[in-house]
């Protein structure tokens, strides 16, 4: 019998399971760094967290409320300044992959988090800005996003390009000589999304149990393409919600 | 050498109208009472430079003391929006607010092409992105040797950083550990530098992984003890979350905040 879940839940848990032992990982704070903690507490304890404050193999055994929370330095392999973490460890293709969220994404995965409105100067919502996304998407060998999906999320094309998926199609990252291979994978609360081998279109591949094709349809910008061979996500396991719960219940503690 | 002085006469001494300030803190040992300080003493027309502004910006900036930023994220960190970044970039309330907008890694690499005396950084950064056509500090740059083209990003050499440590000796030596983002690169690349600290010690004792910013590299040590709250001092304090959500709420309103600084900043002077 599976125990009743959220969507949400459903969104960390099939983020987390993309982590595995061995992978190194850069952490978004927020929803990555939630999935990360899920994964190296359930499926992958060998993952390697790194996060942009500049600790390497964090082991925070509670959310870290922030990226300068004490617990990620003193858990940590190494502790390093941010100039070192940009410039020797993610900059050279060290980093398996990049774990990162969004306020928009695109048909071509490309990312904003900095302004909402068509004009710069004058946006109609700030956002915070690109903090390390950019160069996080550019260098990481690949980027896994996780984000929950609204029309206004997932939009034909973001208002501002902060970091780069596929720029307007194939052949792009190449062209603009980014050296990783860009998104594999996108996880929402709806369901998985990958981007199509041909055209790098996101493609919907798998659903979470209770929604539907229509319905990740329904909460895009744009006609979302859907894979013939559409899956269901298998729920979350006792173990994996009884983890994530205990993790969450951190916060603040 | 660092001469070690009250926390309200390094301010003094330190920032001026129209200054270049920087002060750093990566979510961790955050200058918050060098902040209201300067609030306090009313400065105006600063150009604020950070790669995380959050509270103590969103503070300055409210407050008017800013006309411009220099930043590459800008928010409360784990909580959400910074209201008064937000209100001044969407309103212009209290002033209007010019932005000059990064990426972590281009703001790390000016921060150490200033600390080595150099003009420029250079990195493979920013391709692709919108950023290069509202920022013109970012320019492209060809290598001399393999032609490849690469970012540049121009030295940041601000008039003055401030930042908060763990401990300072007697001559004025700082000690600081833990997550220490940009803070020696910072002090290392101003014109002027006020290091807060908790407490000043006889001697400094070594801790794991520490940075310890010699007396002859900076210019004013001031005791702040508890001055990194509401953020995180290792070894001294946890970060005070609650205030961080309670921030949300108090600097959502115009009315509020300025109710809020005015009792907890304005009115509130340091002990000497």
């Amino acid at each position: 019998m599976t125990p009743a879940y959220t969507a949400d839940e459903m969104m960390t848990v099939a983020a987390a399971r993309q982590l595995h032992n061995g992978t190194v990982c850069f952490v978004g704070i927020g929803l990555p760094s939630t999935a990360a903690n899920l994964a190296r507490a359930t499926g992958a304890p060998d993952v390697v967290l790194i996060y942009e404050s500049g600790t390497l193999g964090a082991k925070p055994d509670r959310l870290p409320l922030s990226i300068g929370d004490g617990i990620l330095a003193e858990t940590a392999d190494a502790v390093v300044s941010v100039p070192e973490v940009f410039n020797y460890w993610l900059q050279p293709g060290r980093i398996d992959v990049g774990f990162l969220s969004a306020a928009q994404i695109d048909r071509y995965a490309n990312i904003n988090t900095t302004v909402i409105g068509a004009d710069y100067r004058h946006p109609k919502v700030r956002l915070p800005g690109a903090g390390g996304a950019p160069e996080i998407a550019a260098s990481c060998r690949e980027v896994v996003v996780v984000l929950r999906q609204t029309p206004r999320t997932f939009v034909a094309r973001v208002d501002f390009i902060t970091s780069v998926g596929f720029g307007q199609g194939p052949g792009d990252r190449r062209r603009l000589g980014l050296s990783g291979s860009g998104p594999r994978v996108v996880i929402t609360d709806f369901g998985i999304l990958t981007p199509d081998p041909e055209t790098c279109e996101l493609t919907l591949v798998s659903v979470h149990n209770g929604s539907t094709a229509e319905d990740a349809r329904a909460a895009s910008g744009w006609r979302l393409a859907v894979s013939p061979e559409l899956a269901t996500t298998a729920p979350p396991t006792e173990e994996e919600l009884s983890v994530l719960r205990r993790l969450e219940a951190t916060k603040g503690a | 050498m660092a001469e070690i002085v009250s926390l309200s006469d390094g301010i003094a001494a330190v920032v001026h109208d129209g200054d270049t300030l920087v002060m750093e803190g990566f979510t961790h040992l955050i200058p918050f009472a060098a902040g209201h300080e300067i609030i306090r003493q009313g400065r105006r027309d600063l150009t604020l430079v950070r790669m995380t502004p959050d509270l103590i910006y969103d503070q300055l900036i409210g407050m008017g003391c800013a006309t411009k930023l220099i930043f590459s994220w800008g928010g409360n960190p784990g909580v959400g929006s910074l209201h008064r970044f937000r209100d001044a970039v969407e309103n212009s309330w209290p002033l209007p607010l010019d932005l000059e907008e990064h990426s972590h890694a281009g703001m790390a690499n000016r921060y150490l092409a200033g600390a080595s005396g150099l003009p420029f950084a250079v990195l493979r950064g920013y391709v692709g992105t919108d950023l290069p056509a509202q920022t013109d500090t970012i320019r492209p740059i060809t290598c001399p040797f393999t032609g490849e083209v690469l970012t540049a990003v121009p030295a940041l050499s601000p008039d003055v950083t401030i930042i908060h440590a763990q401990r300072a000796d007697r001559r004025g030596n700082v000690q600081m550990w833990g997550i220490l983002g940009v803070q020696k690169e910072a002090v290392l690349a101003a014109k002027r530098s006020l290091i807060t600290v908790e407490e000043i010690v006889d001697s400094l004792d070594p801790k794991p992984q520490e940075v310890v910013l010699p007396s002859f590299a900076t210019t004013y040590v001031a005791v702040a003890p508890g001055g990194a709250h509401p953020s995180y001092a290792q070894g001294y304090s946890l970060r005070d979350n609650a205030f961080y959500t309670e921030w949300d709420a108090i600097s959502k309103e115009r009315e509020t905040f300025l109710r809020w600084m005015d009792e907890n900043v304005i009115r509130w002077a340091p002990a000497a």
